[in-house]
């Protein structure tokens, strides 16, 4: 069988785009929809998510037919240290405190990379968190616990 | 006359000695961090956000106005010396800049930058001061119906300015309204869209997403493939230029200054297409076409003029209107929410210090940039020759500190996390976040004026064709989607695009 030509790229998001549509309408069908005097909370979600439905089937059906570009490389390495870093911030700051939560943060992020080598993302860690400490802590005084709970001084 | 007392108010709040301190400030850090690979306006200011909101409300938003010139002056400074624009409104000066610095005339081509940003500023400050309080009485004259109507337009312009495929940016308006809709409903208090999480009952973070799809994208997309820059820094010694080049700039920076001023008013993203139709503009006119692309002074003089001066004008409908021409200005709006002060036509006439304070906090800032900048090139200089991999930790680190100090909300840590996965997504599958943004900033307002208007209007929805301001508002914005839809206009507008692509 002969390969059409299609975009992938716009295939994969008009999908997604529908999918992130029947998401939200599906989060909708709890809703007061309400009469378009007085709408309800669903009202203007629902229309919206109706919206987004139609646009994502348009990209998907314009994607056949025509040659779409190359994907291109994906930073997995990159997505896979640095994403984690807020939420790892977010989980330990209220535990272990802003310091080492900071800390371990930055050494996440710093992982990212292939070409930061093992010791200098370490002291990259320490330059940040102690700057950083400086700064928002003392300097412009975030009412930030410096050291938590979970830490035993 | 009105216009002189209200600049002198103005003025005296701006340049008082704490508030000189804090646009310095901001000017330096907005720089810095502009200067910064690959980072724009947008990441730069989402990032520095959060510092300024121990502030009083006029201090810090002097200093927002202060990062956001330092920020698009370091956006065009690396655009030139290495051909990375942070911005889709600078790209227009790597085309050209980037050619000059590697004829060795990059000190030239960052003179030029920054007079054109300075003169245009000039003139855009005085543009907002004069046209500004008329256009409050106009505002407040708004009903629901018309804000509707405008914000209809605004997002409309926005997708039609938006790079790529119209269909997409539609969808991500579309979808960053929804995305502002998460949280309570205002009416009935029903909670949308939170996933049973009540840390999500006020919304989603505005900080959170900013930071996530303009910051957290950004840096995963230059890690996807790290090589090493080459940075134009042999020939910097002379700045200034010669008699014959401030010749060569003049008629560009003037021109460059009106297209930009008007086009910025236009909500929606004004400053970008501001940029590119000043570079066509100038490429039709020049006695030497074939220059452009290959170095011409005059594709740096335009731009960057019409993009300075339609940043500052964009501010009018910010400040009239409490409506948002662009990200940035999204930003300012956040952070005026956040202040305490709600933006729209009240703002001038209840806190006229604040209002006179900002306009004349532009032109200081602008004024700093001038002084600053030309002597600290060779500092910007040695920062773009940091290597990458040591900058992301510490961008980082501080986007988890700056997104945590907005609300001490952890939950706020983890939505950036999952916008910085949005943001990839969408710049792998080609769509713009800007209008997210927009979208998501306006989403509630949209709402809650359409529900208005539909209540005043008895649930007739006519209402937004029968008021004549509502009406003239959709019909512009028909007209818009007409055009960009056209076949005609819509090759032009790809030409216009793919310039800044080759």
């Amino acid at each position: 069988m002969s390969t059409k030509p299609k975009d992938g790229t716009d295939i994969a998001t008009g999908l997604l785009l529908m999918a992130a549509a029947l998401f939200f309408g599906w989060q909708t069908t709890g809703l007061d929809i309400g009469t378009s005097l007085r709408m309800g909370p669903g009202y203007f979600p629902m229309v919206l998510s109706a919206l987004l439905f139609v646009l994502g089937l348009l990209v998907f059906l314009k994607a056949f037919g025509r040659e779409g570009e190359p994907f291109g490389k994906v930073a997995w390495r990159g997505m896979a240290f640095i994403l984690p870093a807020p939420v790892f911030f977010g989980l330990t700051v209220r535990g272990l405190g802003f310091v080492p939560a900071l800390f371990l943060a930055a050494l996440i992020a710093a992982q990212a990379s292939h070409r930061l080598k093992p010791l200098h993302g370490l002291v990259l860690a320490v330059v940040v968190t102690i700057a950083s400490t400086l700064i928002f802590s003392y300097g412009l005084g975030l009412p930030f616990r410096r050291f938590g709970p979970w830490l035993p001084f | 006359m009105d216009l002189l007392s209200n600049l002198a108010l103005g003025f005296s709040v701006a340049s008082s000695l704490a508030n000189l301190a804090f646009c310095l400030i901001g000017v330096i850090l907005g720089t810095l961090i502009g200067v910064l690979p690959g980072i724009g306006a947008t990441a730069t200011i989402a990032m520095l956000l959060p510092i300024t909101f121990q502030l009083e409300p006029v201090s810090s938003l002097i200093m927002l106005a202060g990062i956001y010139y330092g920020a698009q002056y370091g956006g065009s400074t690396t655009a030139i010396l290495i051909n990375m624009p942070g911005e889709s409104s600078s790209a227009v000066t790597a085309i050209d800049g980037y050619q000059m610095a590697r004829k060795g005339r990059a000190g030239t081509a960052l003179a030029t930058a920054a007079i054109g940003s300075f003169f245009a500023g000039t003139v855009a400050t005085f543009l907002v001061a004069i046209f500004a309080p008329p256009l409050t009485t106009i505002a407040l004259k708004f009903g629901a119906a018309e804000y509707f109507s405008l914000m209809v337009m605004g997002l409309v312009m926005s997708v039609a300015l938006a790079h790529g495929s119209v269909l997409k940016a539609l969808a991500m308006v579309v979808l960053g309204l929804l995305l502002g809709l998460v949280g309570t409903d205002i009416y009935t208090g029903a909670p949308r869209f939170t996933l049973g999480i009540t840390q999500y009952a006020d919304g989603l973070n505005f900080v959170a997403l900013a930071v996530g799809v303009f910051g957290i994208a950004e840096i995963l997309r230059n890690l996807e493939d790290e090589h090493d820059r080459e940075v134009m820094t042999r020939n910097i010694s002379r700045l200034f230029p010669t008699r014959e080049e401030f010749r060569q700039m003049f008629g560009p920076i003037l021109r460059g200054t009106a297209v930009g001023s008007l086009l910025g008013i236009l909500p929606g993203g004004g400053a970008i297409l501001a940029s590119f139709a000043s570079y066509t503009v100038e490429k039709k006119l020049s006695k030497h076409p074939e220059e452009f692309g290959k170095g011409a002074l005059a594709g740096v003089a335009g731009p960057e003029s019409a993009n300075n001066a339609g940043a500052q004008t964009s501010f009018i409908p910010l400040l009239t209107l409490g409506i948002p021409a662009n990200p940035v200005m999204a930003l300012m709006i956040g952070a005026m929410i956040i202040q305490g002060i709600v933006p729209g036509p009240n703002v001038v006439s209840e806190q006229p210090a604040l209002f006179w304070g900002i306009i004349a906090s532009m032109w200081i800032g602008n004024l700093m940039l001038v002084v600053l900048n030309l002597p600290l090139i060779g500092l910007w200089v040695k920062l773009l020759s940091v290597p990458y991999y040591i900058l992301f930790p510490i961008i980082m680190a501080m986007c988890s500190i700056g997104v945590y100090s907005v609300a001490s909300n952890t939950y706020d840590l983890y939505a950036v996390a999952f916008f910085g996965l949005l943001g990839y997504l969408m710049s792998k599958l080609r769509c713009e976040p800007a209008p997210l943004l927009l979208g998501f900033v306006l989403g509630p307002l949209l709402e809650e004026n359409l529900r208005r208007a539909m209540i005043l209007s008895r649930g007739d929805p006519t209402t937004f064709i029968t008021r004549p301001i509502s009406a003239t508002l959709l019909l512009m914005t028909a007209a818009v989607l007409v055009l960009v839809f056209l076949p005609q206009i819509r090759k032009r507008r790809d030409e216009v695009f793919s310039e800044s692509d080759a």
